[in-house]
């Protein structure tokens, strides 16, 4: 190791010249830094400043505003429909997970499942709302063929631009997430802890219970978590399939900025806007506790 | 035990078989009726069409959005790069402390939902529009940000395959100045973690909402939303059409990380 490579010993053999150096060093970072200050941390300032702002001075009336009856029912449809996007989606994305993890690492099958995952569970927003459109809206081929053979799903209602049509076009991203996630943890699983529990009279029962159901627990759940802030942040979903109206709270959000009574109460929309992050926040910390507890056994 | 072994790796394939084809039904069937949407005609027993294919063109506002959507993904890309690649080459080298915080930094968007972002962006943009410029493409800056935590988990895979420090003072000691390091030795040898960074940043833009919906913006999904509430054939052909080219650029880019990586593994 040189000096030069080391701007901090250098500032020790030589005050004025390692200065410098130990300056010039951290002039390299700035375009960066100073590149997230402005679109990363002003705008988050912005929000956490303005929540407890009004035009006469600060004020908590902002967050008492919150106890309106529209943002509550919200609120709660968000947390009902994060809670059963999450639970399903991380079963059946496990199942799923599994399903690819027992074949061809490198195989076509793989590749095309990780990849179109990615696309849902990351690019889908305004696609899923119009594939659900195309599949089972009231024009869809699905309900068309459905209620031709006497199933219509909409008997009772159009649900699918209701919260129960979210939780089923949720899922169309939800489980492509989990597939992201926990595919790395499920590869994790090793045959030889198979093979050691049958040479101990295990049989399959066993090895899920004892085995490879512990191990995987902190990253099924934890995964389980990232999901459910996964569908509390969606926003372009729902409001591609929702024309109007405030469901959920992302919707609400929408809405306290873009209309006319969002010019009136600035402080609105980011008293909500703090409040969702806190939620997301506190879900995301104990996700990344479990996945440390992941990493101890599954690498 | 070899019977057991064989009976257990039936039921293995049985449970793959019914798995795999119940959840590409799940996951086929809605893109295979947006296809069937697309392609219907006028009327109920019309034959097929590609009359909202060949539409697409025809909606000036639809046009303008792709092209804005475009424009927006190849100057994030590129801008991302620009500001991302040197920073953590540079960290890497000379600033080793401070790698967990870019690290964490870079990561950071993830845990902010976009649709909270935009409200403290929203104050950001009216005063870029009054006083700077209001046209589309400022959405760069935003969407920057939003990229950033796939560029830098894709850039830095890239360059744990490469050993930064060797190579630059190899190029060093035959007298290459930084700039020559940077665009001779390190972006060569990381090239295609720079392609894989580039890429999810293009299909991230193109996928974009809900900040260009909530800052009123017309990009390419604002304007499919709008369309779709008047001509949904023709809105979902795009719609299709951009998903299966985000899913033909992620399969691209499985095909570009693998060579490298399997490389670093013998050695």
């Amino acid at each position: 190791m040189t000096a030069a490579g080391n701007p901090a010993v250098a500032g020790v053999g030589r005050p004025i010249t390692g200065g410098r150096r130990l300056s010039l060093t951290w002039v390299g970072a700035v375009p960066f830094l100073g590149y997230v200050s402005v679109f990363l941390f002003l705008p988050t300032i912005i929000i956490a400043a303005g929540a407890f702002l009004s035009d006469s001075g600060p004020t908590l009336s902002n967050f008492g505003n919150l106890s309106r009856s529209y943002i509550v029912s919200a609120t709660i449809n968000s947390l009902i429909l994060s809670g059963i996007t999450a639970v399903l989606g991380a079963a059946l994305g496990a199942v799923l997970s599994y399903a690819i993890a027992t074949g061809n690492p490198n195989g076509v099958l793989r590749r095309a499942a990780v990849s179109a995952s990615g696309v849902l569970a990351q690019f889908g927003g305004v696609t899923l709302a119009f594939a659900a459109l195309a599949s089972i809206g009231p024009a869809g081929i699905v309900y068309l063929w459905m209620a031709q053979n006497n199933l219509d799903f909409y008997s009772s209602g159009t649900w699918l631009y209701d919260l129960r049509g979210l939780e089923v076009v949720y899922l169309y991203f939800q489980i492509p997430l989990m597939v992201l996630v926990f595919l790395p943890a499920v590869d994790g699983i090793r045959p030889q802890w198979r093979e050691a529990t049958e040479s101990l009279g295990g049989n399959t029962w066993h090895y899920w219970r004892y085995v490879a159901g512990p191990l995987l627990a902190p990253a099924f759940l934890g995964a389980t978590l990232l999901l459910f802030a996964n569908s509390l942040s969606a926003y372009a979903t729902a409001a591609a399939l929702i024309n109007q109206g405030g469901i959920i709270l992302p919707l609400q959000i929408s809405n306290a900025i873009t209309s006319e009574v969002g010019l009136h109460e600035p402080g609105f929309a980011k008293a909500q806007a703090v409040v969702l992050i806190a939620i997301v926040g506190i879900v995301t910390a104990l996700y990344a506790v479990l996945q440390r507890r992941t990493g101890r056994w599954l690498q | 035990m070899a019977a057991v072994s064989r009976a257990r790796r039936l039921k293995l394939r049985v449970f793959r078989i019914v798995t795999l084809v119940v959840f590409g039904a799940f996951f086929l069937i809605p893109i295979y009726a947006m296809f069937e949407f697309s392609t219907r005609g006028n009327g109920v027993d019309a034959p097929r069409t590609l009359d909202n294919w060949k539409a697409i063109g025809t909606y000036p506002d639809m046009v303008a959005g792709i092209v804005n959507s475009l424009e927006l993904a190849a100057i994030t890309s590129v801008a991302t790069l620009v500001v991302l690649v040197p920073t953590m080459v540079w960290v890497r080298l000379r600033l080793p402390r401070l790698r967990r915080v870019i690290e964490l930094i870079s990561l950071l968007p993830l845990t902010i939902p976009a649709i909270v972002l935009v409200v403290g962006f929203g104050p950001m943009y009216l005063w870029l529009g009054t006083n700077f410029s209001d046209s589309i493409l400022t959405l760069s800056f935003a969407y920057s940000i939003l990229v950033l935590p796939y560029a830098y988990r894709a850039l830095d895979a890239g360059l744990a395959a490469i050993d930064v420090k060797t190579l630059s003072e190899a190029a060093r000691s035959l007298g290459a100045g930084w700039p020559t390091v940077m665009w001779r030795v390190i972006v060569p040898n990381m090239s295609s973690a720079l392609l894989n960074a580039a890429l999810l940043s293009v299909a991230l833009v193109l996928g974009e909402y809900t900040i260009a919906n909530n800052l009123l913006y017309p990009n390419l999904q604002v304007e499919l939303v709008s369309l779709g509430r008047t001509n949904a054939g023709v809105s979902i052909a795009v719609a299709v059409a951009s998903l299966l080219f985000a899913f033909v650029l992620l399969i691209a880019i499985s095909f570009f990380g693998r060579p490298r990586r399997m490389r670093s593994e013998v050695a």
